[in-house]
């Protein structure tokens, strides 16, 4: 039994491999888009005028009030019947990037408004303007302090980019269904695939754990932690 | 003719719109009341109990909710115990969100001072009856900014059910499309509005809830 | 038999012994005040008698029944020992009168509405009748220990232990509780830890001087301000008594 789990193993890692590849892609990309995106929403959201705040405020509060698979649904098989048409790798690339956009804006102006009003002061009164005031002084502190929250999107991304499968990405769970399905060895395969995405969120989480005390500074970030006691 | 068929269409997603509605609130429930019991477990249980309540937390946080679902909906057949999808939707998403639902009511019970504890004792209550009259309602309110944000997560998660057959609010959507390709943005569209309100109006009513049961002059500030 | 006998208790924390063999009796509506330097134990023998934290050793009784055996219903016990807190520990969710209520209806049994008009009474008997309907948040430090305290007498118990009832509070504050206190000398018994010495000398029927875990020395007041048998007694409360200023409080 435990030999022939070992052999069923080894058959299906060629597979599993694959589909891990495809979801760490899913989850980097869309990180990293989403950061970006995330920071023009929150510094529109805080710095913006009426307009420009009206549109991140609408873009956020749909993005988040909607799940994320009737998003990839519109972007897959809705945009071709307006003539717009993507792969599935591409669908899900823009659905996460685009939903985690909205979800980091939430977080990064979090953090941009618990940066106490008199450093902005004290910038703008060396001389900087508004711009480099946001550049020098106030990202590189509520960066800091978001990184908590940001390791919990990490994990989020890295958990639902598993959804990519509902239209097709052969990703990780997408290639234990294709094992499982013609080995009917669903158990067995769920899993595996269930301690591969346990030990990836382990690791990630110590990862940026450790990332986010070599950035720390005494006063900000690490001690800051956003925890759930804080409710 | 298009709009013709959207309207024809309606039936069916409100018949969707039924079952997504149930699987949320059968899903609340369960994740309420067994992420209510982890917690005190965790908090005011035996040290055996606490770890493993701590390592179930961390397994079903730590595993995609489409994971889950696919090991409860497959794994009993392989043995020869059919789940029926609506049940396996029901237990996988209030399973996943007991331990979400865990964390934020232990969050609250350990903002709750110690003294509230030895002046229930000092009253000569039992412990049951200092948790039940004293910190499970001071927790109780604490946790409705968290677990409201819960609830619209949960809202938004039923429709991964799609994936084992379930035929909430996205499979209808998909049957529609399925029949009439061209109009896919517009169903999925409505079906993102249709969404959309239904979070916007559990937002509003918890937040009305909140404010309703908030504990004068206690702050507590919303995570959302 | 007293009503209250507190034999040779001793506690540790993390090794530390803090209280190192206690004893002392009271009876019925007499008042006793524990005075010491901080860190003595005074609040943690305080704790002992109502078992919030059980002694290591020793024994203590109430009323005949001995409150340390572990067979013994400490509930039942509590019900008779009221405490009052130094931080009020009021409950955050429950307005004034429903923290007094509470423990009448949930731990005596009382009928809601004979609980609401006895909790109205002892709102009226520590002067807070306006405050009825407020939550603690809203109410002045003062005004939480008068509400501390009538939660306490609701429950009508034998004794009250206050662990340093008056030290969370402003200056200006504190004689209103020192007053509502002083009212109750002689209705109900009192063992009050405290630095307020006008009260130790005009209100206390004894006072009992703790230093180091142990009882140094214990007298009627007069006997201990103006008499005090050993040289750390008189060198103590002379200390505090500039400290504190003992005419300005409870004349």
């Amino acid at each position: 039994m435990a030999t022939d789990f070992g052999q069923f193993f080894l058959n299906s890692l060629p597979n599993l491999l694959n589909g891990l590849g495809y979801t760490l892609l899913l989850t980097f990309i869309s990180i990293a888009v989403g950061f970006f995106l995330g920071i023009a929403l929150a510094l529109g959201r805080v710095y913006g005028n009426k307009i420009i705040n009206g549109f991140c405020v609408g873009y956020i509060e749909l993005i988040r009030g909607t799940p994320l698979l009737v998003q990839l649904f519109i972007i897959y098989f809705g945009l071709p019947s307006v003539g717009i048409i993507f792969s599935p790798l591409q669908a899900a690339l823009i659905g996460l990037a685009i939903n985690s956009g909205a979800y980091q804006a939430e977080y990064l102006r979090g953090s941009i408004q618990s940066v106490e009003s008199g450093q902005m002061t004290a910038a703008r009164s060396l001389g900087m303007n508004k711009l480099q005031s946001i550049r020098h002084v106030i990202l590189p502190q509520a960066l800091r302090i978001s990184i908590p929250a940001w390791s919990n999107e990490f994990i989020y991304l890295l958990q639902y980019s598993s959804i990519a499968y509902i239209i097709q990405v052969t990703e990780l769970t997408a290639e234990g269904k294709f094992i499982a399905a013609h080995t009917f060895r669903y158990l067995e395969v769920f899993a595996m695939i269930a301690v591969i995405y346990l030990v990836l969120t382990i690791v990630s989480t110590e990862i940026i754990d450790r990332i986010a005390k070599h950035l720390s500074i005494p006063g900000i970030g690490a001690a800051k932690r956003v925890s759930l006691r804080d409710i | 003719m298009g709009l013709e068929t959207i309207v024809t269409s309606l039936p069916r997603l409100l018949d969707g719109l039924r079952v997504t509605i149930g699987l949320t609130v059968f899903a609340v429930c369960l994740g309420t009341i067994l992420g209510l019991l982890l917690a005190l477990g965790r908090s005011y249980g035996k040290r055996a109990l606490s770890l493993f309540i701590n390592l179930y937390e961390k397994i079903f946080r730590g595993i995609p909710l489409l994971v889950i679902i696919f090991i409860i909906y497959f794994g009993p057949s392989q043995i020869g115990f059919n789940l029926d999808p609506f049940s396996a939707a029901i237990l996988s998403l209030g399973l996943r969100s007991a331990a979400y639902q865990a964390q934020i009511f232990r969050g609250s019970i350990e903002s709750i001072p110690e003294g509230q504890i030895s002046a229930s004792y000092s009253l000569g209550m039992t412990k049951i009856k200092a948790i039940r009259y004293v910190i499970l309602p001071q927790v109780l309110r604490l946790s409705i900014p968290g677990w409201s944000n819960e609830f619209t997560i949960l809202l938004k998660d039923t429709s991964i059910a799609i994936s084992i057959g379930v035929i909430e609010l996205m499979r209808q959507g998909r049957y529609i499309y399925v029949r009439e390709p061209d109009l896919a943005l517009a169903i999925f569209l409505l079906i993102a509005f249709i969404y959309f309100l239904l979070v916007i109006t559990t937002n509003k009513s918890l937040s009305y809830l909140e404010k309703k049961y908030r504990m004068a002059g206690y702050q507590t500030e919303a995570h959302r | 038999m007293h009503m209250l006998e507190v034999k040779n208790i001793h506690k540790s924390y993390c090794k530390v012994e803090i209280l190192k063999g206690v004893s002392f009796t009271m009876e019925k509506g007499e008042t006793k005040v524990i005075i010491g330097p901080s860190g003595t134990g005074k609040s943690t023998l305080l704790r002992c008698i109502n078992q919030l934290s059980p002694p290591d050793k020793g024994e203590v009784w109430l009323d005949g029944e001995e409150v340390t055996n572990p067979k013994t219903n400490i509930n039942k016990i509590r019900e008779k020992i009221g405490f009052v807190f130094q931080d009020f520990n009021l409950f955050n969710h429950l307005s004034a009168l429903r923290n007094i209520s509470i423990g009448l209806e949930k731990v005596k049994g009382i009928e809601k509405e004979e609980a609401r008009k006895r909790a109205l009474e002892e709102l009226h008997r520590v002067g807070l009748d306006a405050q009825a309907q407020q939550y603690p948040a809203q109410l002045s430090g003062g005004q939480k220990q008068r509400v501390g305290i009538a939660r306490a007498l609701a429950m009508d118990p034998d004794i009250i232990l206050f662990d340093e009832p008056t030290s969370a509070l402003d200056p200006e504050l504190i004689g209103d509780v020192l007053d509502v206190m002083k009212s109750l000398a002689g209705k109900v018994a009192m063992l009050v830890v405290t630095h307020e010495m006008g009260f130790a000398r005009n209100v206390a029927d004894e006072i009992i001087f703790m230093e180091g875990g142990v009882i140094v020395e214990q007298g009627p007041p007069k006997e201990m301000f103006t008499n005090a048998k050993l040289a750390r007694t008189r060198e103590f409360l002379g200390r505090i008594g500039a400290l504190y200023g003992e005419e300005e409080t409870g004349g």
